[in-house]
């Protein structure tokens, strides 16, 4: 597959829609305490820009947009994120993944847990992201010597 | 054998048909899954994250709650299971990329 | 009346037997391997459905608190659980998807076809 189109107007109108799918990807993940929302939902968001800029641009263009190497780390680090609050609990006293421990001073129980979703949401956001995008990379990855 | 599959899928469905009369109406709320005390006397997980959603976790959206907090470590599988979804694409296309190179 | 009652009281759930029978159809009657693959994305999409709407209540909203309603009582708001665990599927699920295009288009590049009685042939 050919990547980039020569229309100006799907040029342009990816480029401009880009950022406010992005956005709203943040949105989706931040807001996801008090609306529909969260980790899964956002980091797919997050993807579809990024896929939207590959679909759209040339390769020069889009690898400068997210380089096609950072994916699986990236997405390790999300895995990771996860597992580092999960440990954290478990150093301070508590069980695996229990929030109510984690060393931020100065809040209630309650208030630990909130912050302790928040930050496992933005885990999970960052591994579905980069995993979706090293997903569509290498599916459609080196096929132009062989006409599939 | 092209007739036989076509039976299969429709005693298939008429085998779902008839298991549909076991289940609950549509939205009725006396339901199992509904109720606070399941058969056996224990409560019922729903009717309790309804409840102490936003005493525990001090969290309005009670999806966010089941999945990032009283769930976590079945979230956790899940994100694992993308993971490794994720290293199977690239460990086996790549391969056959290395593969493909070294032939020419 | 009480075959009428049964029909439109679970009409759900014929939607979701009518998709189901669409996915097994797809699956083992297709010989080409990417529509094999579309008739069990079809198959999922129904046992997602079938979950979430075991989550609803006759007269509740949707599960995020608001004031005015209380959480005591729970038939006010509708089941939280389903749609937990059906947010990680679709999620899982597109993952899954993409390893199956993986393993279609490594076949492809081996045997330079996806359809099934060919590729028996072919592995003989």
């Amino acid at each position: 597959m050919k990547h980039g189109s020569s229309s100006p107007i799907i040029l342009l109108l990816s480029r401009v829609l880009s950022p406010y799918i992005m956005l709203f990807g943040m949105y989706v993940i931040f807001h996801g305490h008090y609306s529909p929302g969260g980790g899964f939902q956002g980091g797919a968001l997050l993807a579809s820009s990024i896929i939207l800029i590959r679909i759209a641009m040339e390769e020069k263009v889009h690898q400068l947009h997210f380089n096609k190497d950072y994916g699986i780390p990236l997405g390790a680090i999300g895995v990771l994120i996860f597992f580092g609050v999960g440990f954290i609990a478990l150093i301070m006293g508590g069980y695996f993944l229990d929030y109510g421990l984690l060393p931020f001073p100065g809040m209630i129980t309650a208030e630990l847990r909130f912050y302790g979703i928040l930050l496992i949401e933005v885990g999970v956001g960052l591994a579905v992201m980069t995993i979706l995008v090293s997903i569509y990379d290498n599916l459609l990855e080196e096929d132009d010597d062989e006409s599939i | 054998m092209k007739y036989l599959t076509y039976i299969s899928i429709g005693v298939f469905a008429l085998l779902l048909i008839y298991a549909a009369y076991g289940l609950p109406y549509r939205g009725d709320p006396n339901a199992l899954v509904n109720q606070e005390i399941s058969l056996t006397g224990t409560p019922v997980a729903s009717s309790y994250y309804i409840e102490n959603a936003m005493k525990d976790a001090n969290t309005p959206n009670m999806v966010t709650s089941v999945l990032g907090d009283y769930r976590a470590f079945d979230t956790l599988g899940e994100e694992v299971v993308i993971f490794a979804a994720g290293m199977i694409c690239f460990l086996l296309l790549n391969r056959e990329r290395k593969r493909e190179a070294r032939k020419q | 009346m009480n075959l009428f009652d049964f029909i439109a009281g679970h009409y759900d759930y014929w939607f979701i037997i009518i998709l189901l029978a669409i996915g097994l159809y797809g699956m083992t009657v297709k010989k080409n391997l990417v529509k094999k693959l579309i008739g069990m994305t079809i198959f999922q999409a129904a046992v997602i459905l079938f979950y979430i709407s075991s989550a609803i209540k006759a007269d509740a909203t949707v599960p995020i608190i608001m004031e005015n309603l209380s959480v005591d009582n729970p038939a006010n708001y509708i089941n939280p659980l389903p749609h937990a665990l059906m947010l990680t599927a679709i999620v899982v699920g597109v993952a899954t998807v993409g390893v199956a295009f993986t393993l279609l288009i490594l076949i492809y590049k081996n045997y330079k076809t996806l359809d099934e009685n060919e590729l028996l042939e072919l592995m003989k």
